[in-house]
């Protein structure tokens, strides 16, 4: 993969977007490329709207302006949807992942007319069944990888175990959680 | 061989401190630079360092703090951004007055009133003449190598001043990329052992610092602070040599990127310096001469040298993330445009681009934008010299 890929993400203060995009950004990383993974700050409150963004690319990228155009957006709290243009840009070749207990056909109704691929993933049931709590960004993570393709799926995995292992070095239930969580967002992800 | 890793540009900046293991670290946090002391405390807690961290109750406090440790011979820093910044005004006078090579990372933001916390160059800009040395970073890796060039700079006998260390807050202070980390042992023989002789601490050489001074001695010693700036200029290069040496990055004054028969260019600091290469690269692939210089030391100003840069091109637009509100343009503009005064037939002409205050993203498209209307200035129909980019009407 030569091309450059971007994805914004959209969550709300607290969900874990960012982390999630700083999660990416290292996965990748860690599979040999060139990385950038950011926020975008506006007033730092809990529940506001957040965007996040990620390029990733075999070559250093020197642009630092946020992504206007990017292959695949992220959305983290389905509520968004009727509040943002969160298809704004997305170019039609890439897709949009929305955190959803609905199929993706229920949702392509609010995403003004883009006729990409369109994803859904239930994050929040899958962290509550595998963490025990609503952090959906690991589940997110994993979808987007698999709706992306942007690391090779497995070498994402080894690479994420041996990360949570330094993470979360004393509780192992937390890694077996977050890996479960992971693997089934990536087998679960409707609409790839 | 240099490590590989991924750090956000404040993550990169606290590393190199962690490196360094100063003797004193006074800090009050602000954001965006607050990650800076953070992630230096916890490499305390973990007794990776065994420096003197001072926890101070405003940054006033803290500057003071790291006045009276370096008048000790310590190896001292704080870090700050925008009001902590305006709230060390006073002190950082005391600092280059007394000849303290005190290192402060800043990671720019902007001024009230509007509130607004994102990134300007206004903080550090209205320092830039309060005799402190200054470094701009464009992305993590600058920032990070720049923290161990600054300190040899200031450390330098013939210089003895204090320095900040410049990068984008958020942009890239709260941004990941990928980074090459110098090996511990490297750095320690590039930054060697720091002794001043002049110390508060040094019994065999008992000396007063900071007294009153009288108007009859006070001109002279104002002198000997700009005599160090002089020396400043004269070691810079050696120790950019250096450090080339050491890790390949050769780095100078200011890059210049395609500037080698370009006929339009920009000067432009910090992060949004990468996102207007990515343009020039798109302008120069449909064939228009265009390039780009990037400052790295804006005190002491290169003059003779950009100057010099500047004199086989016919348009310049200079980037200012800060306004002086001077009603003849920024701080950089007014500097460039000063340099270029004595080129004569080869002076340029030089516009000035106000952009990216308080956060506003600056794009590609912005650039291109100044890109274009400096084929206007060079056909000389430019319009105002003095202009604000991607203003909303």
């Amino acid at each position: 993969m030569s091309k450059m890929v971007e994805i914004r993400w959209h969550g709300r203060g607290g969900q874990g977007a960012k982390t999630a995009s700083l999660l990416l950004a290292d996965a990748a990383f860690n599979t040999g490329k060139y990385v950038q993974g950011f926020p975008e700050y506006g007033p730092e409150r809990m529940g506001a709207p957040i965007s996040a963004y990620n390029r990733i690319s075999d070559e250093r990228c020197s642009v630092h302006s946020n992504i206007y155009d990017p292959d695949y957006v992220v959305v983290v709290d389905e509520t968004l949807l009727s509040s943002l243009d969160v298809t704004n840009g997305l170019k039609e070749s890439g897709g949009i992942i929305i955190n959803s207990n609905k199929d993706p056909a229920q949702l392509r109704d609010k995403l003004k007319g883009y006729k990409g691929k369109v994803c859904t993933i239930d994050a929040g049931k899958i962290s509550e069944e595998e963490l025990g709590k609503n952090f959906p960004n690991i589940p997110m993570l994993g979808a987007v990888v698999k709706v992306s393709g942007v690391i090779p799926e497995a070498d994402f995995i080894s690479k994420m175990e041996a990360s949570f292992k330094t993470q979360f070095a004393s509780k192992a239930s937390v890694i077996d959680g977050n890996m479960k969580a992971l693997k089934r967002s990536m087998q679960e992800v409707k609409g790839c | 061989m240099a490590v590989k890793d991924r750090l956000t540009g404040n993550e990169a900046v606290a590393y190199a401190v962690k490196q360094v293991n100063p003797d004193v670290f006074a800090a009050f946090p602000i954001t965006p630079s607050t990650d800076v002391p953070m992630i230096f405390s916890s490499y305390l807690a973990n007794g990776e360092v065994t420096s003197e961290f001072v926890l101070a109750e405003s940054e006033h406090s803290a500057m003071s703090a790291c006045i009276g440790a370096a008048c000790s011979g310590a190896r001292t820093l704080t870090a700050t951004s925008a009001c902590g910044l305006a709230l060390m005004w006073e002190l950082l006078y005391v600092a280059s007055g007394m000849r303290l090579p005190i290192m402060m990372p800043v990671i720019n933001r902007a001024f009230s009133a509007p509130l607004n916390i994102n990134c300007d160059h206004s903080d550090s800009m209205g320092a830039r003449d309060t005799g402190w040395i200054q470094l701009y970073a464009e992305n993590n890796q600058e920032a990070y190598d720049n923290y161990f060039i600054g300190m040899r700079i200031g450390e330098h006998k013939d210089v003895l001043l204090p320095v900040m260390s410049c990068q984008d807050g958020f942009i890239t202070s709260h941004g990941l990329e990928n980074i090459d980390l110098i090996e511990d042992d490297k750095v320690k023989k590039f930054i060697g052992n720091y002794s001043n002789e002049v110390s508060l601490i040094n019994p065999k050489h008992p000396v007063s610092m900071g007294p009153y001074d009288i108007p009859f001695y006070y001109m002279e010693h104002k002198y000997q602070q700009v005599q160090a700036v002089k020396n400043a200029k004269k070691v810079i290069p050696g120790i950019f040599k250096e450090f080339g040496e050491l890790t390949g990055r050769k780095y100078s004054w200011f890059e210049e990127y395609k500037m080698e028969d370009a006929e339009r260019a920009i000067i432009i600091l910090n992060s949004s310096a990468g996102t207007a290469k990515a343009v020039v690269d798109q302008l120069r692939a449909k064939g228009e001469k265009v390039g780009l210089i990037k400052i790295r030391v804006y005190r002491p100003f290169p003059m003779e040298e950009i100057a010099a840069a500047l004199s086989k091109v016919k348009a310049v637009a200079v980037m200012d993330k800060a306004d002086s509100f001077s009603n003849c343009g920024g701080p950089v503009y007014t500097d460039v445009r000063h340099a270029c005064y004595d080129l004569g037939e080869n002076r340029p002409k030089i516009i000035n681009f106000i952009y990216g205050l308080g956060g506003r993203d600056v794009q590609m498209d912005n650039i291109a934008h100044v890109y274009e209307e400096l084929k206007k200035t060079m056909a000389g129909s430019g319009g105002e010299l003095y202009r604000y980019l991607g203003l909303r009407e």
